[in-house]
């Protein structure tokens, strides 16, 4: 029996699919400002004077970088109701998505400060400058500038990645996805669609970062 | 109910991880065949085929791992191919580990000089035995960082192929959950056998970067 291809159920199902993606950008929005503003004090901490405060970032880190997302979604989800925290399905994906992305984006941001030159810090410190305003306004800005391009890729890494918490019936794209073909019994056209949807939403955030975000990095915080 | 130890949940999840372990081995020998033909698609002097490799790495790079299993999964019957778990597992971790190190490789054979490539020229070496004997072979040794870095990830991708319900770790700690009702103690066993699988990669990686560092 020849398999002929059906896209006629797609006209009921844009609503579905819109709302989905709705949800994994909202996800990937808190993800990445959360985890970028921690990342910061993550960086920090890592160089600071506290030896015990420097293990512990560097574990965090190792931890969450040698495990499989989906273990941590899991793990948070399944596993801490032991101790009485019980989550809602989408905080514990955004706890998930925050915590993993921010292992990553630690040391990227990390990076970004090692490379600012010492002069800036000092010649900043000689104007006179309190140790946080020079940091905010002459270290930081220049190593986001720096990072960039890595935290652009990281963040859309995280959005691919986020797919994986249709597993804990968070309604995002897949979890939409999963329910369209369910009911169509589509499965592959419904499949197909929702990857072109991703496709285009990796190609737009791309774009759209580097279009905004690095006019308002270079100009925005100086 | 059946009872389950903690050695009982553990012998059960170190049992599955063989197939985490041969899947990410099978998929990374794969993705490394498949992924020299790319990058010599990625590299080619035709504009078409370097062109034609570019989108395929794109496609692979800006789409989810999870749905490139689940189309394989639900597609590839569709063309009159019987398919189970394990093939689409295989296929789609393949396909796409291709892809990442094509693009890995293709960094390594352009920061390479042209001198390489006309010095080879000058030998009278034809294309193929130039890519052979001199650009690949130093191109594999500037990324090795990279390539042992993707096979961390590649480990940990492996993960997804339990949602197509290929019988691997985490399927594996999902039944034990189901049976014991112990998620705390199943996944962080998980996790922890994950981590002993990545952690001394990653290591090792950190101790190419340092070596590479140190060579420039």
């Amino acid at each position: 029996m020849e398999y002929a291809l059906d896209f006629g159920w797609l006209n009921g199902a844009i609503g579905m699919i819109a709302s989905g993606a709705a949800m994994t950008i909202f996800l990937i929005a808190v993800t990445t400002v959360a985890g970028v503003i921690l990342s910061i004090f993550g960086a920090a901490a890592k160089r600071s004077r506290y030896p015990i405060l420097r293990k512990a970032i560097a574990a965090y880190v190792e931890v969450i970088r040698n495990t499989p997302f989906l273990v941590q979604l899991f793990f948070i989800f399944f596993g801490l109701p032991r101790f009485g925290i019980r989550l809602d399905p989408v905080i514990a994906a955004m706890l998930a998505m925050t915590l993993n992305m921010t292992a990553y984006t630690t040391e990227i941001v990390g990076a970004g400060l090692d490379a600012v030159p010492k002069g800036q810090r000092e010649a900043a410190a000689a104007l006179g400058l309190p140790a946080w305003l020079v940091f905010i306004k002459i270290v930081l800005p220049q190593a986001l500038k720096v990072i960039f391009p890595a935290l652009t890729s990281q963040i859309i890494i995280m959005m691919l990645e986020s797919s994986v918490v249709s597993q804990i019936a968070v309604r995002e794209l897949t979890y939409e996805a999963d329910m369209l073909q369910a009911r169509t019994f589509r499965a592959f056209e419904t499949y197909f669609v929702v990857t072109i949807v991703y496709l285009g939403m990796s190609i737009g955030l791309r774009r759209l970062l580097f279009a905004t975000g690095r006019r308002a990095i270079a100009g925005g915080m100086a | 109910m059946i009872e389950f130890t903690f050695w009982d949940i553990l012998r059960n999840l170190l049992l599955a991880a063989r197939w985490t372990i041969l899947l990410s081995i099978v998929a990374f020998a794969g993705g490394a065949i498949a992924g020299v033909a790319i990058l010599l698609l990625r590299i080619s002097k035709r504009r078409w085929l370097r062109q034609a490799a570019e989108y395929y790495i794109g496609l692979f790079q800006g789409t989810p791992l999870l749905m490139q299993l689940f189309l394989l999964f639900f597609g590839l019957p569709l063309l009159g191919f019987r398919i189970e778990a394990w093939t689409a597992a295989v296929l789609g971790l393949t396909l796409c580990a291709s892809a990442y190190l094509a693009e890995i490789w293709r960094g390594g054979v352009q920061s390479l000089p042209n001198g390489q490539w006309d010095a080879g020229s000058s030998l009278g070496l034809h294309y193929i035995t130039q890519l052979r004997l001199i650009i690949l072979p130093q191109a594999f040794a500037i990324t090795r960082a990279p390539t042992v870095g993707f096979l961390v990830q590649l480990i940990k991708s492996t993960a997804l192929t339990s949602i197509i319900g290929f019988e691997e770790l985490v399927r594996t700690s999902n039944a034990i959950n189901n049976a014991t009702f112990e998620p705390f103690t199943v996944y962080g066993l998980v996790a922890l056998i994950y981590f002993v699988l990545c952690y001394p990669l990653t290591r090792y990686t950190k101790i190419l970067e340092l070596r590479t560092a140190r060579q420039h």
